[in-house]
């Protein structure tokens, strides 16, 4: 049975809890800072998307300059505290520490990382000056993780920008999609007060591009326009039975979860989540989270070719989801118009698709799964459609650029609208358009 | 096992570690713990005129996490009443008479307030007095102390006065705050010491506090210059040692080495440079008096490896290795080798060198991985990269002489052999 409000307010909370707790001294995170090699052209630098100094930040927290360390953190990544806390750090920074190749434990990047970004958020501190205005607005339309790194530099070269936010809160996936325990909803709402304290950045919610604006106006108000719009819409099935009650996509699902209030959201008593990227696990954990009493992750390649990274697995094992590994779905089944079943195609491994992984081939076989909800983590898709109206060259929704730069005049874009969302972290980099404007 | 019981002047004692002269020596109750901890002897905080500590005494050095790497006290010789630390004396030696009981001693400058003082020591029955010429703060604006020790001639008087008096042998321990600790150790010897002891803490300002902007410690708002000792001051002890283990006359007498020692190796390599025993503080002071159940285990386990029966087996081995500069050997040539197999890719050895050295080594772009490798050609063997370097026995020297000659700078010169050849 779909039902909400299954624990109490006290399981509520112990479930969506930090899961990487803080340091909670300057002397605690010196010990580790001060294994820091502080290595030079360092590799953790090198695997950081967003290319943050990291020996620069860690040793000046070994220098008590926490100032310091959260300034050079935020010159790379405005959303360094987020990034510090969702970033599947195994496989960027951490993971390339040279201290893995000593079998060592490798520094703890993130962790170091969120302590000082914390203590800048929390203390206020005013790290970047606005240079005196360039006599020049810009649009930004997404209050997400590039439109604000975008909204940030321009506003600190002095540029006047205006943010176009569909939502009532800024932060976009941050806010919206990623895991609770990892984010909490109040961090998000802190992290982008914090980058809005800069100054000459204005944002207005509730303002859906195509609805409550069009770009060919934004066009002719500002000096140019920046659009971090994101991908939305979940990759459907495409299986028959993805009607029923019971069905529901991650996305949404996730974003219920973040926006109503964990007690409100229902959750089935045997759920299936389909899919193994970053956003399955969140959808999984957290349903189990929520006090589904069985959770299962369906996934139609083996365990080698998983999106996920291990951290990422260990959690939703250590939550007590289930794994089917090859196994593809077929058909959603029903009574009464709701969820009774998932049946699904075995799967064998085939040659490499264009993906380079071997491709998932479908056997006569199949099994059946006994669930009531079905969360599909299949992916997300562009706004295809509305990107069509605006007269954007794009391939498949992703708009084509060139440096940031579109093939409309003064129209820039950047972060998943243009890579599609297949690393969320990539959106904080820092684009062409913020250097051709400052 | 090796017999690592050591013999001073003839003030045996079932190990070469002795307590120095400082506060974990200034009552019974803490020598009777260091006894039972398994300390071979103690120089008992110095005895002399009465005088009043202040509040606070010590301050640190902290280096790359981990604390009092140096150390510094402004604190004074013993202010406790004489008769109890003579009485406190006299009993610590009936309770342990296997372990050596030595009394440092800081008079009046008078002959009659030595020989008192002398007179009252030996009828505790300790077995050896030291004499304290070295404190650099608090005693030397009255005469005394440091202010003794800086001027050779009155440390000799202050030492002929002594030995007039002493029936026990007399060690004299010198201070560092000198260009030189050979000429008072000259001084001393001459006028009769029995053996000397070096070094005593060196004049010293450990840190400022970047709040109140006053120097550490801190007494109601205001420092004084205190005496520094520790880890970090063990280099500067091992050279004056050697100074004093080279010199004909300064040589001639036993050496209790102190400064920074804080486990067995630093013992060893003070006796390797001459000192017959060595005297612990700040080590002590960090970690309590069980440090000495590992410096007796690994004395023991090295001279078992290395052979050495006894401690005199492999005192003063090293003396005769530090030689002068124009003696070196020029045609004595290493070069580096990275052992790609342990690099960790960390580039610590390409900055030191690029930046600061011989740019001798190589850099191979690689993501996330550089690669480094050594231009022989370049590299004149500084060792910096060795040093550097986080992983052990992956960077090695290797020798590549420039000849098979032995050549050093004075036959160099004499047969006009070119310079600047790097």
């Amino acid at each position: 049975m779909i039902k909400n409000n299954r624990l109490s307010e006290k399981e509520y909370q112990e479930n969506f809890s930090d899961i990487h707790p803080p340091f909670d001294s300057l002397t605690s995170a010196q010990v580790d800072a001060n294994r820091c090699l502080f290595c030079y052209d360092a590799p953790c630098t090198k695997s950081c998307p967003t290319g943050i100094n990291v020996p620069k930040f860690i040793k000046q927290i070994t220098t008590e300059n926490i100032k310091g360390a959260a300034h050079t953190i935020f010159s790379s990544n405005i959303m360094g505290a987020g990034c510090s806390k969702v970033c599947p750090v195994e496989k960027l920074c951490e993971g390339a520490c040279v201290f893995n190749l000593m079998e060592e434990e490798a520094i703890p990047i993130a962790r170091l990382q969120r302590y000082a970004t914390e203590q800048a958020m929390e203390k206020n501190w005013q790290l970047f000056k606005r240079a005196p205005s360039a006599g020049k607005k810009v649009a930004v339309v997404g209050a997400g993780p590039a439109g604000l790194s975008c909204a940030h530099t321009l506003a600190r070269a002095g540029v006047d920008v205006t943010v176009y936010e569909r939502e009532s809160k800024g932060g976009g996936l941050m806010t919206f999609g990623i895991a609770a325990y990892k984010v909490t909803p109040a961090f998000c709402e802190d992290e982008v007060k914090y980058i809005l304290s800069v100054g000459g950045i204005d944002i207005k919610y509730n303002q859906e591009l195509g609805k409550n604006c069009s770009l060919t106006e934004l066009q002719k108000q500002y000096d140019a326009v920046y659009l971090a719009i994101g991908v939305g819409l979940a990759r459907q099935l495409a299986i028959p039975g993805e009607e029923l009650e019971g069905v529901e996509d991650a996305i949404s699902f996730i974003y219920k979860l973040r926006d109503g209030g964990y007690p409100a959201v229902a959750v089935g008593d045997k759920v299936a989540v389909i899919g193994m990227g970053m956003t399955a696990i969140d959808a999984a954990t957290q349903a189990k989270r929520l006090g589904a009493e069985e959770v299962t992750l369906v996934y139609r390649r083996s365990e080698s070719e998983k999106p996920c990274t291990n951290v990422e697995l260990d959690l939703a094992r250590l939550d007590g989801c289930k794994v089917i590994w090859l196994a593809a779905p077929k058909e959603i089944k029903g009574a009464n118009g709701k969820v009774t079943q998932l049946v699904c195609n075995v799967i064998k491994l085939g040659e490499p698709d264009s993906s380079g992984r071997p491709a998932p081939v479908e056997t006569d076989e199949t099994i059946t799964l006994e669930v009531d909800m079905v969360i599909k983590a299949a992916g997300q898709m562009p706004f295809e459609q509305l990107v069509n109206t605006t007269g954007l060259k794009h391939s498949k929704g992703k708009i084509v650029t060139t440096d940031q730069l579109t093939s409309l005049d003064k129209v820039f874009a950047g972060g998943d609208a243009v890579n599609g969302g297949r690393k969320w972290w990539m959106r904080c980099r820092r684009g062409k358009m913020e250097q051709m404007l400052s | 096992m090796a017999d690592i019981s050591s013999n001073f002047l003839g003030i045996k004692s079932p190990n070469p570690f002795w307590l120095a002269s400082a506060p974990p020596t200034d009552k019974k109750y803490n020598v009777l713990r260091a006894f039972e901890a398994g300390w071979g002897g103690v120089v008992w905080k110095t005895l002399g005129s009465q005088v009043k500590n202040v509040s606070s005494r010590y301050s640190a050095v902290d280096f790359g996490g981990h604390r009092v790497m140096g150390f510094n006290n402004i604190e004074l010789i013993s202010d406790r009443p004489l008769d109890i630390n003579l009485k406190e004396i006299t009993e610590c030696i009936r309770l342990f008479p296997d372990r050596a009981m030595i009394v440092s001693l800081m008079a009046d400058n008078d002959k009659t307030s030595w020989h008192e003082l002398i007179k009252k020591v030996e009828d505790t029955g300790a077995h050896g007095l030291e004499l304290n010429f070295g404190c650099p703060h608090g005693m030397t604006e009255r005469g005394m102390g440091a202010a003794v020790g800086q001027d050779p001639e009155i440390a000799k008087m202050v030492v002929e006065w002594v030995m007039e008096a002493a029936h026990i042998p007399v060690i004299t321990k010198l201070t560092p705050n000198v260009h030189s600790v050979v000429p008072t150790g000259k001084a001393v010897v001459k006028a009769g010491t029995n053996a000397l002891s070096l070094i005593n803490t060196i004049q010293s300002v450990t840190g400022i506090d970047l709040d109140t902007l006053v120097p550490n410690p801190n007494v109601g708002g205001k420092s004084v210059f205190g005496g520094y000792c520790g880890p970090a001051v063990k280099p500067i002890a091992l050279k004056m040692l050697t100074t004093i283990a080279q010199n004909d006359i300064t040589s001639k007498v036993p050496i209790s080495g102190i400064g920074g020692v804080s486990t067995w190796k630093d013992a060893v390599e003070f006796m390797l440079l001459g000192a017959s025993n060595v005297q612990v503080c700040t080590a002590a002071m960090k970690h309590g008096f069980r440090i000495v159940e590992d410096m007796c285990e690994g004395l023991n386990n090295w001279m078992d490896e290395k052979g050495f029966k006894k401690l005199d087996d492999f005192i003063g081995k090293s003396v005769p290795n530090i030689t002068h500069w124009e003696d070196l050997d020029i045609n004595f040539h290493i070069i580096a080798n990275i052992n790609q197999e342990k690099c960790i890719h960390c580039g610590l050895c390409y900055i030191a060198c690029e930046d600061t050295s011989h740019q001798s080594i190589r850099l191979e772009y690689g993501k996330p991985y550089n690669n480094y490798t050594i231009k022989e050609e370049e590299c004149v063997g500084c060792n910096l990269c060795k040093l550097v370097c986080p992983v052990d026995n992956c960077i090695t020297m290797e020798v590549h002489r420039k000849g098979d000659e032995y050549i050093n700078w004075k036959e160099f010169q004499k047969r006009g052999l070119p310079l600047n050849d790097h």
